[in-house]
């Protein structure tokens, strides 16, 4: 049970974007396309929750005061991998993201749940940490993605949506505001807001 | 007729207080009766009146102050269409052609006025219900700004959609009227300007083909064709009068200082702000001509006062209390460097034929980092003649 609330809570109370504002940079980054925003989204639940459990195993014999190089090495493996993966099978994705894969190795959320949570605690845990962790920002990331290239592109999964329903015959234009990262970054205010509106103990003060 | 008003309004009040059958909706029914009649509750206790202008004068006077311009605008509207249209009712010239430019710019204009206030007052409802405030009157002002900074042809939806998002997340989100940092109006234009370009920016926007519809006849506007690299064909004086092109209201500089005195003699926009935006548009367009490395570098100075929307910007954005500086020495900040960078953008960045409106959203965004500068260097100074005394 404490095991599948670590998986859970992440997706609400200790969402990683919207409760502790991690990796906030990749979410404006590459989430002007669904399929982008998808494919990053399972890099990083893959990097975390492989990071949290190799450190997780190693953190008694880690030194303290190296321990961030460390850290580094183990994630910086993982994202190489993940990067030669994506270039070998998921070329054209793998362009569109270009160096935010590479990026991954200082994306927040991997290093705060590394030195919060895998330092300290048993593997099993770790690992479903750094899966819901994975998740939490993957579901924020799917969600942007979903809203930004439906009303910015008018499709999805680069199937036209609009074109077909014949939007643009009845006046109907895509939103250019929705393409640039800052509309990212208000989408993500609109769900913090709904986030705390309805969790009354997310509310300072 | 105000009896049977008072009568009916009285008669239905016990529905709408708290736990009546409609007790969720007291503020609209509030904001109505306030509306009708001078409300009859008085202060029980010592009340604060420190002036006789309260919200609902201020933005009366604001709405009066922007009239020539508005007027102004309409009749525009319909005289660059009858300067350009093929088929126009009436011979160039003559009085009956003179009325119907009026009436053709009231017509075009209407939809725009109409659908901003439905729109605007309609989420402002929705929320003062929602959070059990009053309905106060801050949306009077924006939503008339709003239809008179846009192109004459933008469609209406995309007007509807830019209101939305102007009140929801340029004001409500912080808490209504007061609360906001930025311009309502300005944010509505911003949204436009970045969501739908091709509605906004260009020479196929300014000129109403006809009665109806989104069509527009070609013509740049001064400052496009300054961006398109060639200068002006328009005439200083024209530009003053304001019968050229641009977005509906923002061409008359003779219109908008009218204006501009009537917000100066009731006190309610700052002298400071108005006179410092000039003042740094002006020093701005100066050090241009100083440098004149190209033809808009060479351009008199005063050029920029007469283009675009430099002068609507100074007299009715820049000076909005709740988005500027409140301090003293604050205001001269925020406005020189509204006016520096305004004159930058257009000139440096061809990208941006108008700078005016970015500019006036990025000092909104600054003015509490000076009113905090101003106010922290004040104390030191306090402090330090505290010291010398002692």
């Amino acid at each position: 049970m404490k095991n599948f609330d670590l998986i859970k809570l992440p997706f609400n109370k200790q969402n990683p974007i919207t409760v502790q504002v991690l990796g906030v940079c990749s979410c404006l980054a590459v989430t002007a396309q669904l399929k982008p925003a998808v494919v990053m989204a399972v890099s990083v639940t893959v990097v975390v929750a492989l990071a949290n459990l190799i450190i997780s195993l190693l953190r008694n014999t880690i030194p303290p005061r190296i321990r961030i190089i460390v850290q580094l090495v183990v994630v910086s493996t993982l994202v190489v991998l993940v990067d030669q993966f994506l270039k070998a099978y998921m070329y054209d994705v793998s362009k569109q993201l270009s160096v935010f894969v590479g990026l991954i190795i200082t994306n927040c959320i991997v290093m705060g749940r590394l030195e919060a949570f895998a330092m300290s605690n048993p593997p099993l845990p770790s690992l479903c940490d750094g899966i819901g962790n994975g998740l939490g920002y993957s579901v924020i990331l799917v969600t942007l993605g979903f809203v930004r290239e439906l009303f910015g592109s008018g499709s999805l999964w680069g199937y036209p949506i609009a074109e077909k329903l014949g939007l643009y015959g009845i006046g109907y234009e895509n939103n250019g505001l929705m393409i640039m990262p800052p509309m990212a970054l208000i989408l993500a205010g609109i769900i913090i807001w709904i986030q705390r509106t309805r969790n009354k103990d997310l509310q300072e003060d | 007729m105000f009896d049977n008003l008072r009568r009916l309004i009285d008669k239905i009040k016990p529905n709408f207080v708290e736990g009546g059958k409609f007790g969720w909706l007291q503020s609209t029914f509030e904001a109505f009766e306030t509306f009708a009649f001078t409300p009859n509750t008085v202060t029980r206790h010592g009340s604060h009146v420190r002036d006789a202008v309260d919200m609902k004068r201020a933005m009366i006077t604001v709405v009066i102050a922007l009239m020539p311009a508005l007027l102004f605008g309409m009749w525009n509207i319909g005289f660059q269409t009858s300067l350009n249209a093929e088929d126009w009712p009436y011979e160039l010239g003559t009085a009956a052609s003179w009325w119907y430019c009026l009436w053709f710019g009231f017509l075009r204009m209407l939809p725009l006025i109409v659908v901003s206030y439905v729109v605007g007052l309609g989420i402002e409802f929705m929320f003062a219900q929602i959070r059990h405030h009053e309905v106060n009157e801050g949306y009077l002002v924006t939503g008339l700004l709003i239809p008179m900074i846009v192109p004459v042809t933008t469609p209406l939806w995309q007007l509807a959609l830019a209101v939305a998002f102007a009140v929801v997340l340029g004001k409500e989100v912080f808490g209504g009227s007061g609360m906001n940092f930025l311009n309502p109006a300005l944010v509505a234009r911003a949204f436009l300007f970045f969501s739908y370009p091709t509605h906004m920016s260009g020479d196929k926007v300014w000129i109403a083909a006809d009665l109806w519809g989104t069509d527009a006849i070609a013509g740049a506007t001064p400052l496009g064709e300054l961006a398109a690299g060639s200068l002006p064909s328009d005439t200083a004086l024209d530009m003053f009068i304001g019968t050229v092109t641009g977005s509906t209201c923002e061409t008359s500089v003779i219109a908008i200082l009218l204006g501009a005195i009537v917000l100066l003699v009731s006190g309610i926009a700052s002298w400071r702000i108005m006179l410092s935006v000039i003042l740094g548009g002006g020093a701005m367009g100066l050090l241009f001509n100083l440098i004149g490395a190209n033809d808009y570098m060479q351009l008199p100075f005063y050029y920029h006062y007469l283009m675009g929307g430099f002068m609507f910007g100074a007299v009715f954005m820049a000076t909005d209390p709740v988005t500027s500086a409140q301090t003293n020495a604050g205001k001269w900040i925020y406005g020189l460097l509204i006016g520096l960078f305004a004159v930058m953008l257009r000139v440096l960045n061809p990208a941006y034929p108008e700078g005016m409106m970015l500019s006036i959203l990025l000092m909104n965004s600054f003015a509490p980092l000076i009113d905090h500068c101003v106010v922290a260097r004040n104390i030191k100074k306090r402090e330090r003649r505290k010291e010398a005394v002692r």
